[in-house]
């Protein structure tokens, strides 16, 4: 028993389908536990009002778009050595995934910006680059739509992902160099002595959870419905042949 | 390899192959500039080294589906591909070629179109220097987005689409340059990072457009 065995799309869709309904209703449990224990049980902040609560979105949701980016990073690096075709169609399906991830990362800032900043946009690193992250996405997504044949479609969005990466880390630490920062430090970190109060802590903990559950769990099934489509399209092909 | 820039460089400038065509279009988006802004002297000089920057690097953008687009139509890219010359060393001599044909004459134009922006005295030496240094990474990183692109019918939108982001470093730090060095500044840091960029661009990524041009080509 090793992992590549989900390398066959077969035994990946029997397994996946096994655990799908675990992952949606325990994403759904922890956003629903997380966002309305931070949304109606937690206090406002003595010196933001309520406005602090949107971190229970935003925070969980820009984990996720950077995290998403990293899985479909290592998925075209398993895809480029040892072509296995569920891994390249892994990473096609997080890549819209994480273009929500990184406009719902985008939009909760900027609704929590203007009250707070008195702006809806700063040029400032952290939002810069996230902006930046979000044109890499929509390169990636556009690229796999553009090509017809399926595995040149996987090597050419593979290869562009690895360079990707390697810009998007450049263009972080650029835009560093380019600006000085309005956005605040890491909220959460694990080698600081004092993150933010318990209060906030707990909920919060829960809704990345929850974010992280529902993203393995979209991913889960977009893989397994491009491996179907791809699947029938095949199908239809023999049928034709056939006929 | 010699035979190829020569090749490359003769049929830019003979047949119409735009060798004007970027120079021209960097003339015009200068120009523009002072209509959008309004034509106050010292907007202009504060802005210059930025719009110049940009306008650049547009200019090399409009002309990468060429790069490789002509020689895949009329099937000379199977040809290169299967001489003894590597895909590596081919990409690199046609980043070249495009760099001499749109990179260097925009070099040499900046300090001109600076006049027309008002650039501050000390900034006509760093924006020659940063785009002399920028503009071959602009090439390089072009030539992997025409590489990407190459099999595509509507690879043009798709590519400024993927090359774009890819610039932004390079922008950064070549805009940086221009702007410390027109305000009397010390450019050293900005210019040793744009230094580095163009370096590791030129000696890592022909490797990434040779691999994705093999797959183009299968």
């Amino acid at each position: 028993m090793s992992l590549w065995e989900y390398a066959n799309p077969k035994k990946f869709l029997a397994t996946s389908e096994r655990v799908l309904p675990f992952f949606w209703v325990s994403a759904g449990l922890c956003l629903v536990v997380g966002l309305v224990w931070g949304f109606f049980f937690t206090p406002d902040d003595f010196r933001q009002g309520s406005t602090v609560k949107i971190i229970y979105l935003h925070v969980p949701s820009a984990m996720m778009a950077i995290n998403a980016w990293v899985m479909m990073l290592l998925a075209s690096l398993i895809w480029l050595i040892r072509r296995h075709h569920v891994s390249a169609l892994a990473a096609r399906a997080a890549a819209p995934v994480g273009v929500v991830m990184t406009l719902i990362a985008l939009v909760t800032g900027a609704i929590w910006g203007q009250p707070m900043w008195g702006t809806w946009w700063a040029w400032d690193p952290r939002l810069t680059s996230f902006l930046i992250l979000f044109l890499f996405y929509l390169g990636y997504v556009a690229l796999w739509e553009a090509i017809e044949n399926p595995d040149t479609a996987a090597d050419l969005t593979s290869v562009l992902c690895l360079v990707g990466s390697v810009f998007a880390v450049l263009s972080r630490y650029a835009v560093n160099f380019w600006n000085q920062g309005l956005h605040q430090g890491a909220t959460l970190s694990l080698d600081k002595e004092e993150n933010i109060s318990d209060v906030f802590y707990f909920p919060l903990l829960v809704c990345i959870a929850g974010f992280v559950l529902l993203f393995i769990a979209l991913v889960l099934y977009r893989t397994g419905t491009e491996i179907r489509a791809r699947r029938i399209k095949a199908l239809r092909l023999r049928e034709r042949a056939a006929a | 390899m010699t035979a190829l820039l020569m090749r490359d460089l003769a049929l830019a400038i003979r047949a119409g192959g735009g060798f004007g065509l970027g120079l021209a279009f960097f003339l015009i988006v200068t120009v523009l500039v002072p209509f959008g802004v309004g034509p106050d002297p010292a907007l202009l000089s504060r802005i210059a080294p930025g719009i110049l920057w940009v306008g650049a690097l547009l200019a090399c953008l409009l002309s990468l589906d060429r790069l490789l687009a002509l020689d895949w139509e009329d099937g000379s890219l199977d040809l290169l591909a299967t001489a003894p010359l590597p895909l590596e060393g081919m990409l690199s001599v046609k980043a070249l070629s495009h760099w001499i044909v749109t990179g260097l004459p925009l070099v040499l134009a900046a300090p001109v179109l600076g006049v027309l922006l008002n650039l501050p005295g000390p900034g006509y030496l760093w924006l020659t220097v940063s785009l002399a240094l920028g503009t071959p990474a602009l090439s390089v990183i072009g030539t992997f987005g025409a590489a990407l692109t190459v099999g595509l019918k509507r690879g043009g939108l798709l590519l400024s689409l993927l090359v774009l982001p890819l610039y932004v470093p390079t922008l950064i730090f070549g805009a940086e340059v221009a702007r410390r060095g027109a305000e009397g500044l010390d450019v050293a840091t900005p210019l040793l990072m744009l230094a580095g960029i163009s370096a590791g661009v030129i000696a890592l990524l022909p490797f990434a457009s040779a691999a994705v041009l093999r797959v183009n080509l299968r």
